[in-house]
């Protein structure tokens, strides 16, 4: 243990991105900072991508604890929740809480995450009206779930369709509604849009596209949702899950350098030279992040950069994505299609079981790919995509996945 | 009436005759499919070759003709006969009995073809029936004639076993006589039998032989005639045979002195010392057996040919005798007992000659002939020709599919096109059964019965023991039914083939005298039991006197003077030369395991895998010139037709000379019969056609698409340039070509297209894999969860999926949870499923985890995060990786994990 005084390190941010980072630094250096965390939710860090599976009542909200509060203590790291932080002066080099408690940082990671984006509809303040973003939104659609029995889910993307699937597993009958013409549009193209549509259909899932919220109705709470058409949809429940926003709020106020997120660079520094900012509220090179995938290497990066090794930069990964519905399984990496003469789809279609696969190629390199019902082979197409190696040798199996393509 | 023979239990076995090469194997056979060689029977004691192996899997075969039919709708058996009765009686009514015609097969039972032979030659009064046999062994038929004076075959298959020598010309025995070749192999080995083989092709039977002489096609004659030449030179004439019995030896000789030994080696294309090694071996071997076949007989100098064998082994006396003789290997299962009947257009019956009044006389009168024929009627590929000049109003076809098989074969659908009635009696729709007016389904092997003679003059039953499909009959029964019919009751009123087989053989012993070597008068007296249990026989049998093995070995002839003839045999170039414009010869044949038109084996899957494909052979010298490449497509050309086929360059091929099978036909194969491309050259005395030269051009064919399709029905019309059919295990394949692109650059192909292509309805469940950049596209079609069919397409050749491999996916059952996976056209063996998704984020399957730790021992879910990424993105299936770890730690766990 050296002798000097430890520098302190301040986490604001007791989500995944900030503890992974934790994680990496104490894999590096455990001895080098005095740690303290800082977390508006009263709970010790959990994972958040697992609540659709909690809400389905696949997994129980121990099981996707990823830090229990003994972590922090055997690792001594002092941990704050329920208590979110206020202020920032970057001169002092101090943080504000919300109860007012002043605490002093010489190297501080933002970690502040994301907040649901909620449109200005009228009604939007009833009771009933939720996101899905944290165990308290998790908690009020089990409790809507005991008590009603509609619900409905504005957007269909990865988070609204697995809160429509958890709540239709908690036996609601939920509707979606999607406001463009397929769903998950930004990681499907159309024909993987329409064969997920229907699987849900199948399941008992409505969903109804081109649909545009006009308003919420209801007295006392919302019980019912009105389209721009005049169709109207009874609603116990009303989810909101069309998208996320950088929570920048603490960082602006701060004087730190925002655009959608707060802008970092390639260390994950941000404009003051102690701050860093990790997860969803970064901004890199104009690009904002919400997969998992590309946090995981910011918390690296973060954490290579706080120790003070050299030649560490953050590279985005080739965005993938999976959905977590069971039994219905679609995968989506880099590019949805071809954009120009250069890029060459290659497709299987397959109605009949439902699987639909097609990777996108340019130049010899495979760039995209999508894959509907039989997935397995995601993660080595990121492989394939990530290396940018030539697939034109393989490229008549390449499609069939790697057992196949590297098969003898 | 129609006695109908009682069939043995399904698991009865009972002894019958392979139904393929003249070689007559004895089968022991049940209705159940197990089929075994009968270790009684002396063909083949026990043996038999690829095809007769495989002949239980023929049994019960789809795409049989199973009702009559008039004009394409079904008919009763009434009805049909009726209808042909009266078209048969009113051509000959209107244009006499000339105008009528039978084109029977050497697959016709010894009964059928006595009544084919009766009705046409006695009763409707010309000789208009001629058989596929003219195709086959007419030229040995007509050998023998003019040697013996009788169609005689002198020796029996144990020569083989005796002999010192045996010369095979023109003759590929390893795979067309398998088992006649595997006593050869037996004798080489017991007492280091030699044996040369005189073919222009490397064949399966070299190997092992003293010497091969690749001659060039066509010039037989001029060796023989050098051999004949040799031997009066240096000496090794029977002067005494010669003097005693035979004639004609001054002038042959003269004749064979024509051409020196440079000659010979000029014209036949050998080294002079390898000719001259065959001479001095012929020559100083006594025990000679010169065994041949359709390299001899199928030759428009067939005749001289054989009769250029024959003489060399009357001038040595080495005929009739153990170990030594001329052997005539005949190709079909029944060519000699039609021979015996005299089911050729040129015979009259029992070896009796138009040429003789007393023999015409003689068998109207057993016949009690109302209009017994006077003279010879047309010979196949004249018959044909008269078909084609509207000569002919009514042709009845039986158990033959002309439309393949006959020379200049787009002439010969011309003909029956324009024919004014034809009737095709036969198992299985064909080539030839589209032409046809009435259509017959007759009984095939395994379900007729009667009698078979092979190469060595031994009569077998071949007995039925499965019951026929639909409404299928005898081709006697129908036969004598068209002469009831046409008002012949009485000679025509048989109900069972016992009847049939002692009128045959009363006729054979009918005022013989000796006089003619066939007769099988003893037979004659068997009862329907005796018949029934009839054992092989070999004959002559007559009632008294000498009954089987060998035969003129005493030196006596049935030549009017008793003597045989020395036939001088000038040599003569092909009817086709090879020219400028035509500079190849093309020469065709039989593979190893197809039989004839293929209407049998061609639907038994290993059957299909020796020789898949139609081809071209070629000499690489030959295909470099041409700019082919091996496995490419070549066009080739001759004075009738043209084909596209696939290229396969081979080395035992001759420079000049190319090969090409002649099983296909458009029943399954864009390419159609090889025979479409051969000239009509008949040989002047047998009328035998030269299906074995033709003066052909070639080029290299250029196809815009390739690809394969696999279905489980038997596709006969497939849009595709190049197609053909092979039988698979649980289907059909079809290796594709086309020289029209199927779409525009970058395009898809039409649903339409692809529709006609798969035989499936619009809407159908379809799997559909598209590169459309690189021209590559494959489908699977599905019908209520089975898979039908695939088919891959593409520009590029080397991306069409191997065609064993798929076949082999084909007869797999396809996993249901990934079922399109089989259109990678690569095998699915060994690529193990990855199990239950555990890591979601990487999907990484159960399977491969425990796999994973199993192989690399490893230890904790850090270890695994480092092999396989599980459990290091969202780590929600930590908790799932602890307890495989526990457990895969365990022997015998695995299945409480999953």
């Amino acid at each position: 243990m050296s002798l000097h005084k430890k520098e302190r390190l301040l986490l604001v941010g007791n989500g995944m991105a900030g503890m992974r980072t934790i994680d990496e630094l104490l894999v590096r250096d455990r001895d080098r900072y005095d740690i303290e965390v800082i977390g508006a939710e009263p709970h010790p860090n959990y994972n958040r991508i697992m609540l659709s599976s909690v809400l389905a009542g696949e997994k129980r909200l121990e099981d996707i604890v990823l830090h229990s509060r003994q972590f922090y203590a055997q690792n001594n790291i002092a941990l704050t929740t329920g208590d979110a932080a206020r202020s920032i002066d970057t001169a002092a080099k101090t943080v504000t809480l919300e109860s007012g408690r002043s605490l002093t940082f010489d190297k501080l990671i933002l970690a502040t995450g994301s907040r649901p984006v909620v449109p200005p509809l009228p009604g939007l303040e009833l009771p009933g009206n939720c996101a899905f973003r944290d165990i308290a939104d998790l908690q009020r659609m089990q409790e809507a779930s005991r008590n009603g029995t509609h619900a409905v889910v504005i957007g269909g993307g990865l988070l609204g369709l697995e809160a429509a699937f958890g709540l239709m597993r908690l036996g609601m009958k939920v509707t979606v509604l999607h406001l463009m013409q397929t769903l998950m549009e930004r990681q499907l193209d159309e024909a993987a849009g329409y064969l997920l549509q229907r699987d849900l259909i199948t399941r008992g899932i409505n969903v109804i596209t081109l649909a545009e919220t006009e308003s919420i109705l209801g007295n006392e709470r919302a019980s019912a949702v009105r389209l721009s058409d005049g169709r109207e949809l009874t609603a116990d429940l009303v989810v909101f899950a069309i998208g996320v926003r950088p929570n920048i709020d603490l960082a602006r106020k701060s004087g730190l350098e925002v655009n959608r997120g707060i802008k970092v660079d390639d260390t994950m520094r941000s404009t003051h030279s102690a701050i860093y900012a990790v997860g969803e509220c970064v901004e890199h090179r104009g690009m904002t992040f919400g997969l998992v995938a590309p946090l995981w290497l910011q918390a690296k990066t973060c954490a290579a950069a706080l120790c003070d090794e050299t030649n560490v930069a953050f590279t985005p990964p080739a965005n993938y994505t999976s959905l977590k519905i069971t039994g219905i399984d679609v995968f989506s990496a880099g590019v949805l299609g071809a954009r120009d003469d250069g890029d060459e789809e290659v497709t299987l279609r397959d109605a009949g079981s439902r699987h639909y696969k097609k990777l996108v190629i340019r130049d010899d390199k495979l760039v995209g790919a999508i894959l509907y019902g039989e997935i397995s082979d995601g993660p080595w197409f990121v492989e394939m995509i990530e290396s940018g190696q030539d697939i034109s040798a393989v490229r008549d199996r390449l499609l069939f996945g790697r057992a196949l393509a590297q098969a003898a | 009436m129609f006695h109908s023979p009682s069939l043995p239990s399904p698991q009865t076995p009972i002894k019958t005759t392979c139904p393929y090469c003249g070689v007559g194997c004895g089968v022991v056979a049940s209705g159940d499919g197990s089929v075994r060689g009968d270790d009684s029977h002396p063909a083949n004691e026990g043996r038999l070759c690829s095809k007769g192996s495989a002949l239980g899997e023929t049994l019960g075969m789809g795409g049989r003709i199973l009702y009559p039919e008039i004009e394409g709708r079904r008919a009763t058996w009434d009805q049909a006969l009726d209808h042909t009765a009266a078209k048969f009686s009113a051509a000959i009514r209107d244009h006499g009995p000339d105008s009528v015609a039978i084109y029977a097969s050497g697959q016709f039972l010894t009964e059928d073809y006595y009544v084919a032979n009766k009705l046409m030659k006695g009763f409707f009064g010309a000789a208009n029936i001629d058989t596929n046999s003219r195709l086959c062994m007419a030229s040995s038929v007509a050998g023998h004639i003019r040697a013996f004076g009788e169609d005689i075959v002198p020796g029996s298959y144990e020569d083989i076993d005796h002999a010192d020598l045996i010369i095979l010309v023109g003759s590929n025995a390893a795979w067309c006589h398998p088992i006649l070749f595997r006593r050869l192999e037996v004798a080489k080995k017991a007492r280091g039998t030699k044996f040369i083989v005189i073919d222009p092709r490397v064949t399966a039977s070299c190997d092992g032989a003293e010497l091969h002489l690749p001659l060039r096609a066509g010039s037989d004659v001029a060796l023989f005639n050098g051999l004949l030449a040799f031997l009066a030179d240096n000496k090794h004439f029977d002067n005494v045979f010669l003097e005693n019995h035979c004639s004609g030896m001054d002038s042959a000789v003269a004749t064979a002195r024509t051409f020196t030994i440079s000659e010979i080696a000029a014209t036949t294309g050998l080294d002079q010392h390898d000719i001259l090694k065959f001479y001095s071996l012929f020559a100083s071997t006594r025990r000679v057996v010169t065994a041949y076949s359709q390299g001899v007989n199928q030759s428009s100098a067939g005749t001289d040919k054989v009769n250029a064998i024959i003489n060399c082994h009357l001038a040595t006396g080495r005929i009739g005798k153990p170990g030594m003789g001329p052997f005539s290997l005949t190709g079909q299962p029944n060519a000699m007992g039609g021979r015996e009947v005299g089911g050729l257009a040129n015979q009259l019956a029992a070896h009796m000659s138009f040429a003789s009044p007393e023999h015409i006389e003689r068998v109207g009168r057993f016949w009690n002939a109302t209009n017994i024929a006077q003279e010879p009627g047309l010979k196949a590929v004249d018959l044909f020709e008269a078909l084609h000049a509207g000569k002919i109003k009514a042709l009845w076809i039986a158990g033959t599919n002309p439309a393949v098989s006959l020379p200049r074969a787009d002439r010969i659908r011309d003909a029956l096109r324009a024919c004014d009635f034809v009737v095709n009696a036969d198992c299985h729709h064909g080539d030839t059964s589209a032409f046809a007016h009435v259509l017959l389904p007759a009984r095939g092997w395994s379900e007729k019965d009667g009698t078979v003679t092979n190469s060595e003059r031994r009569i077998s039953r071949q007995r039925a023991f499965r019951p026929a499909p639909g409404e299928a009959m005898p081709d006697w029964w129908m036969l004598a039914q068209l002469g009831q019919r046409m008002g012949w009751q009485d000679a025509f009123a048989y109900e069972k083939p016992s009847q049939i087989f002692r009128e045959h053989a009363a006729l054979s012993a009918f005022e013989n005298n000796g006089e003619r070597l066939f007769d099988i008068g003893a037979l004659a007296e068997l009862n329907d039991n005796d018949y029934e249990n009839m054992p092989p026989c070999q004959w002559p049998a007559p009632k008294k006197g000498h009954q089987g093995g060998r035969l003129l070995g005493d030196g006596l002839f049935p030549t009017s003077d008793g003597r045989a003839r020395l036939v001088a045999t000038p040599f003569r170039p092909l009817a086709e030369m090879p020219h400028g414009e035509k500079p190849l010869i093309l020469n065709t044949g039989r593979i190893r395991d197809q039989w004839h038109t293929m209407t049998r084996t061609g639907s038994v899957a290993r059957l299909s895998a020796h020789t898949p494909e139609p081809y071209l052979d070629i000499n690489p010298e030959d295909a470099h010139r041409a700019g082919l490449e091996d496995g490419g497509m070549v066009r080739i050309e001759s004075a009738h037709a043209s084909a596209i086929m696939p290229v396969r360059l081979s080395n035992e091929q001759r420079q000049g000379e190319v090969h090409a099978a002649m099983h296909w036909s458009f029943t399954n194969s864009s390419t159609g019969p090889a025979d479409r491309l051969v000239g009509a050259s008949v040989d002047p005395i047998s009328g035998q056609p030269e299906l074995k030269a033709s003066a052909v051009s070639i080029s290299p064919q250029e196809m815009a698409w390739h690809g394969l399709l696999l279905h489980r029905e038997p596709l006969s019309t497939i849009d595709s340039t190049y197609w053909c059919r092979i039988a698979i295990e649980c289907g059909y394949a079809f290796p594709l070509a086309g020289i029209n692109p199927l779409a525009r650059p970058g395009e898809t192909p039409g649903d339409e297209w692809l529709l006609a292509m798969l035989g499936a309805e619009p809407a159908s469940d379809l799997a559909v894999y598209a590169d459309p950049a690189r021209g590559s596209f494959r489908y699977a079609l599905f019908r209520d969860g089975d898979l039908i069919a695939c088919l891959f397409v593409a520009r590029d050749a080397g991306a069409i999926p191997e065609r064993e491999t798929m076949a082999k996916i084909f007869a797999s059952p396809i996993p249901v949870e990934n079922r399109a996976r089989m259109l990678a056209g690569i095998s699915l063996d060994g690529v193990t499923s990855a199990g239950p998704t555990i890591c979601a984020c990487f999907t990484i399957g159960q399977t491969t985890i425990i796999d994973t730790i199993e192989r690399c021992g490893l230890k904790s879910t850090a270890e695994i995060g480092a092999s396989l990424k599980a459990g290091t993105n969202c780590g929600s299936c930590l908790p799932e990786l602890e307890k495989l770890l526990r457990t895969t730690a365990q022997p015998g766990a695995l299945t409480q994990a999953a």
